[in-house]
Order: structure tokens, then sequence, then C-alpha cells
């Protein structure tokens, strides 16, 4: 089945690196298809900027997404652009001190991501443990993909801060649905 | 990764545009002059980095005319010799893109289309460089192109592009697009010992044999064995029309020889370079032709239309030139009419309607996003309708 995740955030977050290790999970680890994009140019730059994902059992063959079912703001401007392209009954991951949801919002999850990442040492990980509650909240990746990804994406000084991150993001995610 | 490693065997996530710098490497390219465009600059920077670190030399040059020109001199040194550009480098790489195919120098330039005419849409998609590829340079000229729809072809077309190159002796172009270069997708590579690998055919006489003539064609493919310089040969490599021995002879019956020749060594052995892929063509009634990025928009508007009961099949180019005009005949006595999404106002679609006299619908924007599945899908289902 065709999963279609945005993950957004303003120019800086990490939004991108968030995006390729998602991607990389599922397509080199879980087995998986997937196709990342992104926005390029000016636009990018600054204000929201998005990492597109498609995670698919079977070849993909249009990349672009349209209305996720998966969507993932860091950061408030990024939820109020691209919150109107969530399908119905879509799922909504906030990073909830930096996003405050509409009023008529649906239900939802949230992680205080960037203060988590702080506690850790480094609030610029904080993508990654967004990345880590993707992953246990959803099961659209594993966390064993999950870490096989951060091992081979990151330069090996910083693979132990975030697979801490990693780790912190899926841990809240369980803790959240034992609660 | 290990940057000492030319060929970084297993399974990747890249970027189109690095999948395209893999395959360089994954093909042996020793040489890479170009000039930083976007949306191709993620190939130079790769290689950059990637071409040094496996003793292989990668230039900044001063501009387009100059990359062109050094890919060029290296090709005819020996060197595997490739750049990378978009639309308005492409233009300027022109003048001796024709250069090369009259010294018969083989390279190969990958060119990320986005939106165009000139400096256009500098960041957004666009694939209005087919009829550029094929008839941008002046004269009457051959040479071949691929269209890859994914990074995992990014990496294949470029191994495809100099092989065809060094077997032909002509510029070969990987005409990838803009979504297809920035896009990130599982990329297998080979084990080195299985990337495939033509080599040039080379001189059978020694460099000091009076009767070596090294422009001339002995054998039925047309294409002469190629010399490289250091090697002791006393060869002329001239752009004016030049005779057996390589000398300007610029008169009108050693020109036509030289141009016809340069032209059939394509023509007569197009059956050996051009590839395509055809999916549900068996009972298909109509045809979507397809290439790049838009072939992907492609086959999701025909599996719905299938979906639908309507009998339609995709042919997806993978050489775009020279263009698979016999599959064209052929199925024009199978199918009702053509369909032909392309981001460009109608470029290969002319080339569909000289080879067919069924209708051929184009499904045309002029870029800056990618082609959705449904004005393909719209195109299907009013062609059947009409039919």
């Amino acid at each position: 089945m065709r999963h279609d995740i945005r993950v957004a955030g303003f120019g800086g977050q990490g939004m991108l690196l968030a995006g390729l290790l998602i991607g990389k999970a599922a397509a080199l680890y879980d087995g998986k298809e997937a196709v990342l994009t992104q926005s390029y140019g000016p636009e990018a730059r600054g204000g929201a900027s998005n990492a597109d994902v498609i995670i698919d059992d079977d070849p993909i063959d249009y990349p672009l997404i349209t209305n996720p079912d998966h969507f993932v703001p860091m950061f408030q401007e990024a939820y109020e652009r691209y919150r109107p392209s969530l399908v119905k009954d879509g799922i909504l991951l906030i990073e909830s001190d930096l996003v405050r949801p509409f009023a008529d919002e649906g239900p939802y999850r949230g992680i205080p991501a960037t203060r988590i990442a702080e506690e850790l040492g480094r609030r610029i990980v904080a993508n990654v443990v967004m990345v880590g509650f993707f992953s246990g909240a959803t099961g659209l990746i594993s966390p064993q993909a999950g870490e096989q990804a951060i091992r081979n994406t990151l330069r090996p000084r910083l693979v132990d801060l975030n697979l801490k991150a990693f780790n912190a993001g899926y841990d809240y995610a369980k803790k959240q649905e034992a609660s | 990764m290990s940057p000492e490693e030319r060929v970084l065997t297993g399974s990747h996530f890249l970027l189109g545009d690095h999948a395209c710098a893999e395959g360089g490497l994954a093909a042996g390219c020793d040489f890479f002059a170009g000039y930083p465009i976007t949306p191709s600059t993620e190939v130079a920077e790769r290689l950059a980095r990637r071409l040094p670190a496996v003793g292989s030399i990668f230039i900044q040059m001063e501009d387009e005319l100059a990359s062109m020109a050094a890919l060029v001199g290296a090709s005819l040194s020996g060197a595997r010799a490739m750049s990378a550009t978009s639309g308005p480098g492409f233009s300027l790489m022109m003048e001796n893109i024709g250069m090369a195919v009259m010294m018969e120098a083989p390279c190969v330039v990958v060119n990320i289309q986005r939106g165009a005419p000139s400096t256009g849409l500098p960041t957004l998609v666009g694939q209005s460089d087919m009829m550029q590829a094929r008839w941008g340079s002046h004269g009457d000229y051959e040479i071949a192109a691929y269209s890859p729809s994914s990074p995992q072809e990014c990496f294949d077309h470029v191994i495809k592009a100099f092989n065809t190159a060094d077997r032909w002796r002509i510029p070969v172009f990987v005409m990838a697009d803009e979504l297809i270069g920035h896009m990130s997708e599982r990329v297998v590579i080979p084990p080195a010992d299985q990337i495939p690998r033509v080599e040039r055919k080379r001189p059978r006489h020694k460099p000091d044999d009076p009767d070596f003539l090294h422009c001339l064609a002995e054998d039925e493919d047309l294409v002469p064995p190629i010399v490289h310089a250091g090697e002791g040969y006393r060869a002329n490599f001239d752009s004016l029309t030049h005779d057996e021995k390589g000398y300007p002879a610029t008169f009108p019956e050693p020109h036509d020889r030289l141009v016809r020749r340069l032209v059939d060594k394509i023509r007569l052995h197009t059956d050996q370079i051009i590839e395509y892929e055809e999916i549900f063509m068996d009972d298909a009634e109509l045809a979507v032709i397809a290439y790049g990025s838009t072939a992907r928009s492609a086959r999701r508007a025909i599996n719905e239309a299938r979906r639908e009961g309507v009998r339609v099949g995709l042919l997806r180019l993978i050489t775009v030139w020279p263009f698979p005009e016999n599959k064209v005949k052929e199925l024009s006595n199978q199918v009702k009419a053509f369909v032909v999404p392309e981001l460009n106002l109608g470029q290969m679609s002319r080339e569909v309607e000289r080879f067919t006299s069924l209708p051929v619908i184009g499904v045309n924007h002029a870029g800056g996003v990618m082609m959705a599945p449904d004005p393909i899908l719209d195109a299907i289902r009013e062609v059947k309708k009409n039919a």
C-alpha cells in the first residue's frame, strides 16, 4: 500500500535529512520502495520547507505527493501552509512546542522534539527525534531500519547522538501509546 | 562511503544527479570538464569530490564552450570524458558538439533539463531540449540520446551512453530532467566486473605504417578505428571537411562522402542502439509514447485506464535518439491512435507524426511542474471515445 508522507518545517531544521532517513530506511533496510522529493529554489530558502516521501510495497510510478496521508509539521508556518493538503482522517504528528493546532483540529499526536533534543545536548537533532517518533507512531519504518539509515548516512562521530535522538523519539511514541 | 572506491557496489538511496555521477565513475570516466548549472550542479559536485579520489581528473572550466572543447581533447587522448549541464549550458556546447561529431570524438553529456527557452526556470523541470539534442548543432549529423525515468536509470544510462559513444564514435547525451535529477530512489550498483563495457575500436596498423589512413572506415560498420594522442601516430583531427588521412579536403565530393558516412554509421545501425520498454502493448488498441519523468505519470495513467477497461499500452523510450521509427510504423498496424505526453509544446510527438498516418494526440505543458497523470488519462479517455 502506498503512503504519502510530508515532513515540513523551516529552513535549517533538517527536514531534508528527516525525509532522507525515512526514505532510506524504507528503501534499503525494510525492503520497500521509496521516493524522496523536495522543494528547490528560492521558495525553499527560509520560511516553510518540506520533504515528501512515498513508501510503497510496489514500485512507485508517479513520484509526487498532492495530498499526504501522513503530515509531520515541526513549525507553525509549515503546519498552516500544508495542513489543508492532508487527506481526511490523515495522520498528523506535530512538534508540540512549536506547532499550535487550529481550534478545530481533529485527532493528532505530538512530541516536544526540540526540547528532547536539547536535553540530549544538541537541539539540531530535533529532526531525528521526530523521525524516531514517526517510526514509533506509524510503524512505516522499523526502528532497525531507522538505525541502519542513521549509521549509513551520518558521519561516524555524529552517529551515537543521532541514534539516541531516534530512540528517544521512538520510545516517546511507545510510552504515549501505553499511557 | 569510502571515497577511494570507483564502483560503489551495493544498494544506495541516491539523488538522480548523484546516480549520474556514479554511473560515470562505474563506466570508467577518467575526465570531467564542466561548469555548474542548476539543476545539474549535484552531478559536478559529486564528481569534484569523487573523481580525484580515484585518480581521475575533474576540471571546472570557465564556461560550457570550453568544457565541450576539453571533452573533445580528452576523448582523443583516450579518456572516457563527460560533462553535465542544463539547457543554457547545452546551448553553449552546441558548436563543439558539432566538432565532436566531425572529429568522431566519443564523449557523454548529461543534460538535466529545466524550463526553457533561455534561462527560463532554473530550478524547475522541463523536457524542452529534446529537439536541440538532435539538431542543436549546425549540419547533418547523428547522435544518440537516452532518457532516464529514475535514479537507477540515471546510473544505467550514463554507462550505456559511454558504451554507445565509444562503439560508434559519437557524442551521446543523457537527457534527464529536473524531476528525475532531484528525486532520490534506490539505486543498485553491481560489482565492478559486471559493469558492461564496450571498448573503442583500435587501429590494426602500427604508428609508423605509411599506408595507415586514420579516418578511413575499412569495416562495414563505417566506424574508423580511433588513434589516441601520445601513442606515436601522426594523426590530424580536423573540424573542416577532411579526407581519409584527416587533412582538410574542402571540396564537394569528399564532403558528401564524409557527411554521408557520419550519418550512415548511425542510420544503418539504429537497431543496435535503440532501446525501449513496452508495457501492456500486447493487446493495446491505443499507445502512449513517453520518456523521462513523464513516463512515470504515463504509467499511472495507463494503469487507471486499464482499470476502466481501456486497452492502452505504453511505449517507454529508453533511447530517444535514434528515434524508434520502425516500432512506430509497426504499432501503426495495431493501434488506432498515439498519445504523446511531454513537458514541452510538442517535440517528440512530431517525430511520431513522421512515421504514422494515425492521429497523434499531444498532451503538453511548457514545464515548471511534472506532468500529472490526469491530463494523460483524460486524453486516453477522449481518444477511446472517438475511436
